[in-house]
């Protein structure tokens, strides 16, 4: 079996795992990319509308022109690319990761080991709707992936489960390749996606949004045939009765969230319940020291340009562990209060780069006071929103002041100004 | 007078913006940057849209090379657009930013890959 030493090896080559690979050959790591799929760039490749890059690159970006620049980049600085290529295991105690190719098995030995490995979306089958199993029931992304990559339409008439992002683009997509897409049904009672994809995705092409309203049945032996709607109360999301309508569709497509991957190292590595990801200090380091984690692994982010710049982290802090030999150990953990869902990292690090703190609130609010600490600082944000990741940047300042205060955890709280 | 409330789509922070309407003359308020402005008057006087989709690709790597247009172009025109791609097909290899269509339906903006198509070697 082939066995190899490298100083860096970044499994996942989405957009994570490309920015984490170019931070670690800038700084003169042998930096080894690993991808299952046959070219690198992950999702982005897929996501041929506009929108990304604006925090990064302060322009308007599709999502294979954001992938290009990375990649490019990947080229430029060196970084070995290892396409087709699918990870067996990562061993922690012998610090190797095997992989599967075209090939054979092949063993890696890394100093530093970066898990990029993104988000998968929630099945059909984990939502327990009752009914027969057709065809014609799909995730976004893999509609996504038919429509845009291979050329194939996935069926006539669509309705769509769930107001995530990916959801609404595709009704927009859907209806441009010629499909009547009749509806979007969301459970809660505000979307899940974006209001600039409300907008432009259902309102440009009139396509109607049912909040509070979900499937409660699929119908159709071989082909989907149709499926029923009910509404549901917005506060108890108990099903109410009398409500349900039948809808004729040869299609489901759904939008109903993402799931981070991280079972190569979940028997190893401590993950946040709430995120569903693996932990990460401030470095992006998970909880076990030589493993390195960023993106949607993590936590589930809404910006890839968010994503980016955690990648960036992992990548600098890895090259820092491969030419130093360690990081430094003391951290602090962040706390959530009442009002935060995601919240990512899940440790601060008292010394090194700033860092952003990232989260999710679980009420929409006007205008909100949020706070670090306590005593850290404090600041105001318009327009919160559960769908909208609020982010928060943490200076070397406040990590001196931190040291000062000498606090045994940072909480996060976020209050509503009225 | 007519007051409108739009959701900003020039970047994903999406800003809900309170427009007043008198004539062609239009007050923002709600933005958090001058793109809000901008934004809302265009949407009003004149919506726009920069459309994004594919074209079939010969003898490429794979069967379609994504586009966008090089600027918005009026919303009335995405259907035509659409058509247009539709009724196409361009030959490997593409680079990312070339012009596939110049002058859409006359507006003036142009239809450019958005990646790379290699060719496909020959046998496969």
């Amino acid at each position: 079996m082939k066995e190899m030493t490298t100083d860096t090896l970044v499994i996942g080559g989405g957009a994570a795992g490309m920015a984490a690979a170019v931070e670690c050959a800038e700084r003169g790591c042998r930096t080894i990319l690993v991808e299952r799929e046959e070219y690198i760039g992950g999702v982005l490749n897929q996501c041929i509308h506009n929108g990304f890059g604006l925090h990064v690159f302060k322009e308007e970006l599709t999502g294979p022109e954001y992938a290009q620049l990375f990649k490019s980049q990947i080229r430029q600085k060196g970084v070995e690319t290892r396409s087709d290529l699918f990870v067996v295991k990562v061993d922690a105690k012998r610090r190797e990761v095997v992989t599967m190719g075209k090939n054979g098995c092949a063993i890696y030995r890394p100093q530093a080991l970066i898990m990029t490995t993104g988000a998968r979306e929630r099945p059909f089958n984990s939502l327990r709707i009752p009914g027969t199993r057709p065809a014609g029931i799909y995730t976004a992304g893999v509609a996504q992936r038919f429509v845009n990559l291979h050329n194939r339409l996935p069926g006539e008439r669509a309705f769509v489960l769930g107001s995530g992002d990916i959801g609404l683009i595709m009704a927009r997509r859907l209806t441009l390749e010629g499909m009547t897409v009749l509806g979007v049904a969301e459970l809660m009672p505000h979307p899940g996606g974006l209001a600039r994809n409300i907008s432009q995705c259902l309102h440009d092409f009139n396509i109607p949004l049912y909040l509070s309203t979900s499937v409660v049945e699929v119908h159709g032996r071989e082909r989907l045939e149709g499926i029923t709607l009910a509404k549901f109360d917005p506060v108890t999301l108990q099903r109410l009765p009398g409500t349900d309508e039948t809808i004729a569709c040869d299609t489901l497509i759904l939008s109903v969230g993402l799931l981070p991957q991280n079972e190569l190292i979940e028997s190893f590595v401590e993950t946040d319940p709430v995120n569903r990801g693996v932990k990460v200090d401030s470095f992006m380091r998970t909880t076990h020291p030589w493993v390195f984690a960023a993106g949607n692994n993590v936590g589930v982010y809404d910006l890839v340009d968010f994503v980016t710049l955690d990648g960036k982290i992992a990548g600098q802090s890895a090259a820092k562990m491969v030419h130093d030999g360690f990081l430094p150990e003391k951290r602090v953990p962040l706390a959530r209060t009442e009002n935060i869902s995601t919240l990512i990292p899940s440790l601060c690090c008292l010394e090194g780069n700033p860092f952003t703190i990232y989260f999710r609130s679980k009420k929409t609010m006007k205008k909100a006071r949020i706070s670090i600490g306590p005593g850290l600082f404090e600041t105001i944000r318009m327009g919160i929103k559960p769908s909208e990741m609020v982010d928060i940047p943490f200076t070397v300042k406040h990590m001196e002041k931190l040291k000062q205060l000498g606090l045994s955890k940072i909480e996060v709280s976020l209050k509503e100004v009225l | 007078m007519e007051n409108r409330t739009l959701t900003c789509i020039s970047c994903p922070l999406g800003c809900d913006l309170e427009a007043e309407v008198v004539g062609d003359t239009v007050t923002v308020t709600g933005n958090r940057c001058d793109k809000g402005v901008a934004y809302a008057k265009a949407e009003i006087l004149n919506p726009q849209r920069v459309v994004t989709s594919n074209i079939l690709v010969e003898g490429g790597i794979c069967p379609l090379v994504s586009v966008k247009t090089s600027a918005p172009i009026p919303k009335g025109l995405i259907g035509n657009m659409i058509q247009e791609l539709k009724n196409m097909k361009i030959r490997a290899p593409i680079r990312i930013g070339q012009i596939l269509i110049r002058n859409l339906l006359g507006t003036g903006i142009d239809v450019i890959a958005t990646r790379e198509v290699e060719t496909c070697p020959a046998g496969e």
